[in-house]
This record gives C-alpha cells, structure tokens and sequence, in this order.
C-alpha cells in the first residue's frame, strides 16, 4: 500500500486546505478513501453520528501534480483510512507558503500521512517542515460501508438560497428550539419553521428554482404545491452550515418526506453531499 | 421598504400595529433593558413602552415615540402585554445580528388583543419570516413615584464620562454609593470592594458636564447588582441624566440616538439600598 503526492500550485495547495478544513468542521472524524482519480471523504450515517452521513468527493487531477498510489491489492487498487481532518487541516496551514507540498502515506510509530514541505526563509537556506497525521487502516472487509449513497429517492428537489442567509436564520432559531422542520415544494418554495410552547417562527424562501428532474425522481403525478418536510435537529444542520467557508456554483438539496434531508454542494472541482436523517 | 400584504387580511381585527423600515430601531433599544427575560409592552397613541422590573427594586423602561414609527395604528386606547424580551430580540434579530451595509430589516409587529400572540413579519432580501410569540396577562408595574417636584439634586452628564466609570465598577463592592452636592465633590461615584474604596468625581465645571442643579448634599448607597444592567443602556446612549429625590430614589435616563439619528429614552428607577439616609 503507498500513497505519494505532491501539490505545487499555491492556488490548489489553498483550495484543499479549504476542503480539508470544512471537512473538520463537518466531523471529528472521517474515512479518507483514495484510488488513483480521486479523493473522497467520507463519513458513513451511522447512529453513532446521529444518523448524519457526509460524501465529498475531489478529483485528484485538480489539486496534486504528481499522484501516485497503490491499494492493497490489484483488485482493490484503493487506500482507506480513518482519519482526524482537524489534524490534517492544522498540518496544511502551516505550509500555505511553500513552494511544493508532498503528502504520503508513511509508516512512523503508527501508520501516518506524512505532509512535508520546504518554506521559505530570510537566508537562502529553506526550512524543512514535516506534520505526521496518525491514521488508521481500514481493513478491506469493511469497505462495503464506505461506497457513495444512492441518491435517495428524493419528493422534491430544490436549489437552496444563499448558505448565509440560512446560517443566519439557523443560527437564531437554534436559540428558541431544538428541532426545526425544512419544507419545500416543486414550485420553488422552501420555509424553515420552529416551534415551542412559547413561540413558532416560520422563514419563507420564494423563487428558488427546481433542478431538472433527473433519474430517481418519484415525482409522477405530484402535484407541484405540496410541500414535503423534513424534521431534523437543528444543530446538525447548524453544524453543516458553520463549516462552509466558500460559496459554492451549485447548491441544492433533496428532501424525502418525513425520512431525510439530502444537502449537495457544487464547486468547480469538489463536491458534498451531507444527509441529514429526520427526527421524530 | 413596504413589506408584502401578507397582514393586510387580518388589519380588521389588529388593535395595534406597527412598522419600522430598520427593525434595528426597535431591537437596538431593547438590547439596553434585556437583563430579565420577561417584559411589559405598553401601547399608546404616543408610542411603545417596554418595562422591565427586577426584584421590586428596579424598573427599566425604553420609550420608542409613535414617531419613530413609519406606521404605527392604535384601535384602543391602550394596548398591553407581558412577552419574553430574549425571545423578542432573537425574532427581531432572525436575519443575523450584524447589519449588512445598505440593507436593513424591515418590521411590521401586528397585535390582535388579549390572548393573542404578537405577530412580527420581518424581509430582508425578498426572504420573510413570521414569528408568533405567546403573550401572557401583563403584571402590574411597580410605580416609583418619582416625580419632578421632590428631586433634590439633578446632573446630565455626556455618556463617555460615566462610561469608564461603570465599566470598571468593583463588583467586589455590595454598594455603590452616589454623592450629590452643591459644593465639592459635586459628583462622586463610590465603591467599596476587596481592593480597596474606589471614587470617581466629576466637577461640576467639568466640559462632560451638561447640567448641575443640585440644591443639598446627598449620599445614597444603592446595590452594585442592581446598577449594573444599566451599563448595557449606558454603552449605547450619548447622554444620561442622573436625579435623586427626597427619599434616596434614583433615576438614570439615557438619550439613545438611533440608526437615523432619532431619539430614543431609556429610564431606570432604583431603589436606596436599606440602610442608606439622606445625610
């Protein structure tokens, strides 16, 4: 198993670090997947996340100039490994001035993804930077957990308004309740709503657009005013909102009435997806 | 900034309504009385009072003027309600506390009459939110029975001045005490804390100085923790008046300018502490 990279261009060095850094955000801990186009983070809805699942996936071609790897085996020519993306993150930052950045899989005390990097210095004479990341190894039998979600068979399907607004209005409501319903039609309609005892609060988005409907779609004969709605708890998605540091080309979600919330963020070169299961 | 004619359906059956092209103008001044959660909300043709009282010893109220008002319709006399003021102030402030440059909150608070909630449609951007908020049977306010007539001694100072001052008060201090007087040391400020007595003297010729009547020297002693909620109404005021009367009441008033430069008071009334006499 060997990963070896090498990223030159301080724009995309910029840009992963931006992903890797909402990656952590997003989650503790994650599975990071490689195979020889892309990269994937991945965090599998379990119920010890709440039920919360996270697919970002980034083609390689866009960030390293060098890439090689090698999986396990000729079948299954991937690397996973659990990873802290916080810890990445940190290892990131502190050679956003180099030069070049190579990133590889090493084995120190513990398997390790070893970020190194010359930098610059005052005196002709570089420094020479190297962060070890500790990860684990998933072992091959558990990779079934870790393939990309079917996309579900969505209600609706509807671009979102700007992230900001959202977190704006996220941010307040998470203060008067804990659970708050995500509803939107075919139509272009979207409302987030709470309510309490003391207070019901109700956010009405209009003119939204649908995105074209696509494969999947169990729209038949829907009628295009009816609302479908999600109740989730409003610090996941609090928390899927903090982490987003750049606006995206394309935003969009898909809701499955009464079962799941299903956030997609488009950039140029990087996509998320981030479901959110529906609380009773 | 009209907001859409969501409300206009029920305009029959609202006794009170209300409209602010900057909802900041309304949100702005409560933020200098929220130190309880529930508040009093009293309308009338002359505008909005919101009073908050703490312990029955102190009473806090903004006064916002009808005029301030870019709507403001009244179908009785007077109109009033208890509602939770943090809850109020999230509802106001749904679209993020931090003003965007050029934009601002449009508000219009719509109320139906006993046992109906406040209704609030708040637009920014084309997007709106609607919030009801429970209202509750308003309790009766305390009245302090302070009136012109029985103030001894009276000061309007510029806010900077005092400012320091309150910021840095020793909450090691259970008492603050506030000395009036014709003659030195005209205004004092006096704490007495762990690291020792602390005193802040304004002259009364000094430039923050505004106005100086006072006729008898006078020292009252009132709780550090009452005064402290004031700060809030302090920091963002430009000017607050500061008056004793016969039995030791004090009353702070602040002259709060808001985001258009209109004006905007905010009164605190305080009881003496127990043992503090007029000397």
């Amino acid at each position: 198993m060997r990963f070896r990279g090498k990223i030159v261009d301080v724009a995309c060095l910029n840009h992963f670090t931006r992903v890797v850094t909402t990656i952590s955000k997003l989650t503790k801990t994650c599975v990071l997947r490689l195979n020889p186009d892309k990269l994937f983070f991945v965090l599998s809805g379990k119920v010890a996340n709440g039920g919360v699942g996270m697919w970002c996936e980034l083609s390689q071609a866009n960030f390293f100039d060098e890439y090689q790897m090698e999986g396990c085996n000729p079948e299954n020519n991937e690397i996973c490994l659990e990873v802290v993306p916080e810890n990445l993150s940190r290892a990131l930052k502190t050679v956003q001035n180099a030069k070049s950045v190579k990133v590889k899989l090493t084995k120190k005390h513990c398997p390790c993804v070893t970020v190194s990097a010359e930098l610059p210095t005052l005196s002709s004479i570089s420094r020479v930077v190297t962060h070890d990341v500790p990860v684990d190894v998933i072992p091959t039998r558990l990779w079934h957990e870790l393939k990309e979600p079917s996309v579900p068979d969505f209600d609706v399907s509807i671009y979102l308004p700007p992230l900001k607004t959202i977190k704006n209005v996220v941010d307040r409501m998470k203060n008067l309740s804990n659970f708050l319903v995500i509803e939107a039609n075919m139509n272009g309609k979207m409302n987030l709503k709470i309510e309490t005892d003391l207070v019901s609060v109700t956010t009405h988005f209009r003119d939204l657009g649908n995105p074209p409907l696509g494969d999947g779609a169990s729209q038949g004969g829907r009628d295009p005013d009816s609302m479908a709605e999600v109740r989730v708890d409003v610090r996941k998605l609090q928390q899927f909102l903090v982490g987003q540091q750049v606006n995206p080309s394309k935003s969009m979600c898909n809701i499955v009435h009464q079962s799941v919330v299903h956030l997609i963020l488009l950039h140029e070169d990087v996509s998320l997806q981030y479901f959110i299961p529906s609380v009773a | 900034m009209p907001l859409s004619t969501q409300s206009q359906d029920d305009d029959e059956q609202n006794v009170l309504v209300a409209s602010l092209d900057n909802a900041r103008n309304l949100s702005n001044i409560l933020k200098a009385i929220t130190f309880k959660d529930h508040a009093i909300f009293t309308a009338t043709s002359n505008g909005l009072q919101v009073t908050v009282e703490y312990c029955k010893t102190l009473q806090a109220t903004a006064f916002i003027q009808a005029g301030i008002f870019q709507e403001f319709t009244m179908k009785e006399d007077l109109v009033a309600f208890q509602i939770n003021l943090t809850v109020l102030l999230d509802c106001l402030n749904i679209f993020g506390g931090m003003p965007v440059a050029g934009t601002s909150t449009a508000l219009q608070m719509c109320y139906k009459g006993y046992g109906y909630p406040l209704t609030l449609y708040l637009e920014e951007g084309g997007v709106v939110t609607v919030c009801k908020i429970k209202t509750q049977e308003p309790e009766e306010l305390i009245d302090f029975d302070f009136c012109s007539t029985n103030v001894i001694n009276q000061v309007i100072l510029q806010s900077e001045s005092l400012k320091e001052a309150f910021s840095e008060l020793d909450m090691t201090s259970e008492v603050l005490t506030i000395t009036m007087s014709p003659s030195r040391p005209y205004f004092r400020l006096s704490t007495f804390g762990n690291s020792g007595n602390a005193h802040y003297d304004y002259s009364k010729d000094s430039d923050m100085m505004e106005m100086f009547r006072c006729t008898k020297m006078q020292t009252n002693r009132y709780k550090v923790s009452l005064l402290k909620p004031s700060t809030k109404a302090l920091a963002l005021s430009c000017k607050v008046s500061v008056r004793t009367d016969n039995r030791g009441f004090l009353s702070l008033q602040y002259l709060i300018r808001n985001d258009d430069g209109q004006h905007c008071y905010v009164d605190f009334y305080c009881c003496p502490d127990e043992e503090g006499e007029e000397d």
